[in-house]
């Protein structure tokens, strides 16, 4: 499965902002469903996301059951140096999802 | 009267049974009848022929087809034409990854190189009649029957990630392209199915897709608006499933909501109605992935 | 045999039969110009999180659609006026949800001043509720928005 699709401009000007936009597979189970024998399908939802700029901390999401299934983010980080920005995603079940993006800043 | 002219315009038209006068030149045998019907028979016939041809009895002309995206609210409108924000990219690239891998033996790439040459504009004429099997068949029983007869793998169940994957992956190289799927010849009696289906009562509801579908499309039931039952964005990613689905699935779930039985997926039934819809969707844009509500 | 659906177009009488949803439209469509003095829902997870502080009802915008196309993803736009540096920064925005099983939706948090607030993400709605944010900035400020949302019910059931 594609865990996870980025979008990122080409490039952006240092100390502009840089828009951020990450659309990641994940049914959410909230818990509240059953499936079709009638049993309650668990709650497994991402609860945490995070973004790195070269390894530093820029902007996270403490989600619940309350966002969407196949979460979508679009967000805004300073253009700094070039360089990566990581995604790091955690659901209830402990499976962790990780994606990359360049980032070249002029 | 050629033999070929009776049996297209049974198979296209249900009016040329409606005319009592033309039965009985058809069951003509007297060779004076004949010669008489002959000359009153031809421009009359020629005309059928013509309107048959042209106008195939559509509840819906083609000059008023409308997407379903059009009675669609602003979140699924701006959800369906943001390539990123759009959840059915997630199968498409599954699908790209499927096409080219050959760890079952053989990938699809290894016969079909580049899909996006060579898989351009085929989903767009689907549900196609395979000369192989003997039947018409839907995307998804395409590719199962190309993994089953050549690649020597597994089918892969119907609603699962990886066909739905690929389905959604193969919907995208036709892309904008106009419905054109085929009725003519072979196809022609499962064409005939889906339209008697279409048009029968059923259910607890006892209601006909034309019922709501050519007879009330844009009216409102409860807070939805009616659309006209398009199946030109499937596979979809509908907002209530959650996540993407074929237009079988769509199928089954409009049985279900009148209280009908539905037909398990994958059956023949529900291939005769996509052939139906995709003939009576004809010329809508294909638009892939889809996104309802 | 069940009835033909009328042919009539959409009628008073419709309107008065219907359920609940469309009695919430006529006013809320006539006080939308006066969303944003949308009056603060009492929840218990929010009432206890502001812990007797009350919110400024300005420079933070949250953005629902009146009526949502189904309650599983809701699209949703926060903004905020900046500046966020030098000063005050905003270290997080919180989500709160009037009717949802889990009122705590959604915590953006902001290690470092953007260089603007603009968080775009689909929410679930679990029916017609009020939706809101607290900004808290790092001097303790707090900035609130609510929003109303209309959720309606499929017309028909689902069971594929």
């Amino acid at each position: 499965m594609a865990d996870s699709r980025i979008n990122v401009p080409a490039a952006t000007r240092r100390d502009e902002a840089i828009e951020v936009r990450i659309s990641i597979r994940h049914a959410m189970e909230t818990g509240y469903r059953t499936d079709e024998g009638g049993k309650p399908v668990p709650r497994n939802v991402i609860r945490s996301f995070a973004c790195r700029y070269n390894g530093d901390p820029v902007f996270a999401v403490r989600v619940s059951s309350g966002i969407a299934a196949n979460p979508y983010f679009r967000f805004f980080v300073t253009a700094r140096e070039s360089g990566t920005l990581d995604f790091e995603w955690i659901d209830d079940a402990g499976a962790r999802g990780t994606a990359q993006a360049a980032v070249k800043v002029v | 009267m050629p033999s070929c002219w009776r049996r297209s315009l049974r198979q296209r038209s249900g009016f040329i049974k409606a005319s009592g006068l033309t039965r009985r030149l058809l069951r003509a045998n007297s060779h004076l009848q004949i010669r008489f019907a002959g000359a009153l028979l031809g421009p009359v016939v020629a005309l059928l022929l013509i309107s048959a041809v042209q106008a195939q009895q559509r509840a819906l002309p083609l000059n008023v087809l409308r997407s379903g995206i059009e009675f669609s609210g602003s979140d699924v409108r701006s959800m369906q034409s943001d390539d990123l924000a759009n959840p059915g990219f997630l199968w498409v690239e599954r699908g790209e990854k499927l096409w080219n891998d050959s760890t079952g033996g053989s990938s699809c790439a290894s016969c079909h190189g580049d899909a996006s040459a060579s898989m351009r504009g085929v989903v767009a004429r689907y549900p196609a009649f395979d000369a192989a099997s003997g039947t018409v068949l839907d995307l998804e029983a395409r590719i199962n029957d190309c993994r089953v007869r050549r690649q020597k793998q597994n089918p892969l169940p119907r609603e699962s990630d990886d066909l739905l994957g690929l389905t959604a992956y193969l919907a995208l190289q036709s892309r904008g392209m106009a419905l054109a799927a085929r009725i003519d010849g072979p196809a022609g009696a499962a064409f005939d199915r889906g339209r008697a289906f279409y048009s029968q009562r059923h259910g607890q509801m006892n209601l006909s897709c034309a019922q709501c579908h050519d007879q009330n499309w844009g009216k409102r039931l409860y807070a939805e608006t009616l659309s006209q039952g398009h199946g030109n964005a499937f596979p979809a990613y509908k907002l209530e499933w959650q996540t993407l689905g074929s237009l079988q699935r769509r199928i089954r779930a409009c049985l279900f909501g009148i209280r009908a039985e539905m037909p398990p997926p994958g059956a023949s039934e529900l291939t005769d109605i996509e052939l139906f819809l995709a003939w009576r969707a004809q010329g809508l844009p294909l638009e892939a992935p889809g996104v309802r509500r | 045999m069940t009835a033909p659906l009328s042919r009539t177009p959409v009628s008073r009488r419709r309107l008065l039969q219907s359920a609940g949803a469309w009695a919430l439209v006529s006013p809320l469509l006539a006080g939308a110009s006066a969303a944003a003095a949308q009056e603060m829902p009492a929840i218990p997870a929010l009432t206890s999180f502001l812990a007797g502080r009350s919110p400024r009802r300005e420079r933070l915008r949250l953005d629902l659609p009146t009526l949502a196309d189904n309650g599983q993803a809701v699209p949703m736009r926060l903004t905020m006026a900046g500046p966020f540096a030098p000063g005050p920064t905003v270290r997080a925005i919180h989500l709160f949800s009037e009717v949802n099983p889990v009122p705590e939706m959604a915590v953006f948090e902001f290690p470092i001043p953007p260089p603007k607030v603009e968080i775009d993400s689909r929410v679930r709605l679990a029916g017609s509720q009020r939706v809101v944010a607290v900004a808290v900035m790092s001097d303790g400020a707090l900035f609130a928005a609510v929003a109303e949302v209309i959720v309606t019910i499929a017309a028909c059931l689902d069971g594929s």
